[in-house]
């Protein structure tokens, strides 16, 4: 069996965050990190590999020449390889635009079964993986709490507003997980070690036959206009607890009126 | 403008995101708005879409729509858009309309905003306000192309009434694509354990993984015992099976509103977060200094809660006690 998962490189939790006034994207110079949210899914992808002896797991992602550097992480993990799209021409997708270029890459590989993760952290995007499905015409099911994969079929249980579903799907398909789904392993220092030398392609927009026009702003259908402040939420605290926190919490209710 | 709703429905009932959605869009007051109704029990729907300001709705009741997935539905809104020459096409957030939405605009080769807590028409086109980077900027956003698709943020616009008649129903083609009904509902919405309401409170204290296991969820009913509040959890610890699924806040829980929110070891997700930041005032606690419930936090504490939530409980009876 064959897992693939998309992947991205985010900025680094807790680094301050900003949007480049000129081009209106998110300023991606700083540090960065690969999409937590996505670690549930490798981890997911490393377990039915180990509940089924025997499957190959490519990371595969869209982004700048530097987030190799972040992939590295899954192969850390244990994944067994890793194919990074990469392309000036890339930058500034958006959702449409980058998953046609994802659903190119992942034509390639051939996968089972091509997992997600639940978010990106930098645009809280949650419907990547509904245009992929679409784009490579395959069944797809999101927020999967679990999955299990037998005889040719990936069945899923899944939270909704409602309650839980369970709902199955022949391979190959597309499922995202929740980051419920489990909690993922730290990369062993053997691991950290080894994931320099396994593959990692780098591969153009001309590699896999996509034209300028379908990516970057060119390929876009979407753009920011204009960025303001957002609504006053009122005056925000934020204390260290040295011992006293309860009693500050204490004082702020009564100042509010809420005790 | 003509704008198309896609108006999801469960148990027999419009859901209100999207029955807002309707208001909303038939206030900008352009061109025709529509509804499309999709699944069982659609056509006797319709007319409560007409009240809310659908002057037309597409229904289409397919054995293969019954289950809430999301695929047929994209097959069957790619006809009706093209069939009704609509140029906007918006959902209320959930689980399923985001699947739908993001599959549609792919379909069509459409722009989709999300998130949006705002729409308005502008110099003629559309235009969709979007928080980002944890709210602290909002971004005006636009479309370009010849379709629309956005999602707006769950509890945005409030359902209203419109005054208007009757709406024209439409049977919405049916011609679903192989790869659309490969997957299948085995079981539907089973609620794995039942107990009070969170939605009328006027305290609640939510605990989420930072408490370390379901046996610490005593310390939140304490402090909400303490507070005369509400018990809630996060996804991610009922998905554990500390806590059950009825107490859930977020964007697959339940969306409260309360004048006072706890939030005790929740890192403060967008999942979370858009089941509770309609809060009045949010309090959290928290040992990650960096976790992004602070952001929108009227009072954030960096601190151990085994220490600060017991505590907390204690003066809080203190004080009860001594007035």
């Amino acid at each position: 069996m064959k897992i693939a998962v998309c992947v991205k490189e985010v900025p680094e939790a807790g680094a301050a965050r900003r949007i480049d006034p000129q081009t209106m994207r998110l300023d991606r110079s700083g540090e960065a990190a690969l999409n937590a949210f996505d670690v549930n899914a490798v981890e997911e992808a490393l377990r039915l590999k180990e509940a089924q002896g025997e499957a190959e797991v490519v990371v595969v992602s869209l982004g700048p020449a530097r987030a190799v550097e972040s992939l590295r992480k899954s192969l850390a993990m244990g994944a067994d390889r890793a194919v990074l799209v990469s392309d000036e021409g890339a930058a500034g997708s958006d959702l449409v635009a980058t998953a046609g270029a994802l659903a190119k890459a992942l034509e390639r590989e051939q996968a089972d079964l091509i997992l997600f993760g639940q978010q990106s952290s930098d645009s809280d995007g949650a419907v990547l993986w509904a245009a992929v499905a679409d784009r490579l015409r395959l069944p797809m099911i999101s927020q999967a709490a679990e999955l299990t994969v037998a005889d040719g079929t990936a069945t899923v249980k899944r939270q909704t507003e409602f309650g839980y579903d369970r709902i199955e799907a022949p391979l190959p398909a597309v499922v995202a997980v929740s980051d419920a789904i489990n909690e993922p392993r730290y990369p062993s220092l053997k691991g950290i070690m080894g994931a320099k030398s396994k593959p990692q392609d780098v591969l153009s927009l001309a590699d896999l036959g996509v034209s300028a026009d379908l990516v970057g702003e060119a390929g876009s259908k979407t753009e920011v206009l204009a960025l303001g402040p957002p609504p006053p939420r009122g005056e925000s605290r934020k204390i260290e607890d040295d011992g006293s926190g309860a009693q500050q919490i204490l004082d702020f209710l009564v100042e509010r009126k809420l005790l | 403008m003509a704008a198309l709703v896609f108006l999801e429905h469960h148990d027999g009932e419009l859901l209100k995101g999207p029955l807002g959605v309707l208001a909303r869009a038939a206030s900008l007051g352009e061109g025709e708005v529509a509804g499309a109704i999709l699944g069982a029990g659609a056509a006797a729907l319709a007319p409560e879409a007409g009240r809310h300001g659908a002057a037309k709705v597409w229904v289409a009741e397919d054995p293969a729509l019954e289950a809430p997935l999301p695929q047929p539905r994209v097959d069957v809104l790619a006809k009706v858009v093209e069939a009704g020459g609509y140029d906007t096409v918006l959902f209320a957030a959930s689980v399923l309309a985001a699947d739908v939405a993001a599959g549609l605009a792919a379909r069509l080769d459409a722009g989709l905003n999300w998130d949006l807590v705002d729409l308005a028409r502008e110099n003629g086109r559309l235009v969709g306000k979007r928080p980002a980077l944890g709210d602290t900027v909002v971004a005006d956003v636009g479309w370009k192309g010849e379709t629309a698709v956005a999602i707006v943020r769950a509890g945005t616009f409030e359902p209203a009434e419109t005054g208007g008649g009757e709406p024209e129903v439409v049977q919405a083609p049916v011609e679903l694509e192989g790869f659309s009904i490969r997957a299948k509902m085995l079981e539907q919405a089973h609620e794995e354990q039942a107990g009070p309401s969170i939605e009328d409170a006027d305290v609640i204290v939510a605990g989420g993984r930072g408490l370390g296991g379901p046996e610490n969820f005593a310390l939140v009913e304490d402090l909400a015992k303490a507070l005369g509040g509400a018990v809630a959890a996060t996804r991610a610890v009922v998905d554990a099976g500390w806590y059950p699924y009825s107490a859930q806040v977020g964007q697959t829980g339940k969306n409260v509103a309360p004048k006072l929110y706890v939030a005790c070891g929740i890192s403060g997700a967008i999942q979370h977060k858009v089941g509770m930041q309609g809060s009045h005032v949010i309090v959290a606690i928290n040992k990650d200094a960096n976790a992004p419930i602070f952001e929108f936090s009227d009072l954030g504490v960096v601190g151990d809660l085994h220490q600060v939530v017991p505590k907390l409980a204690e003066l809080v009876r203190a004080k009860k006690g001594g007035q």
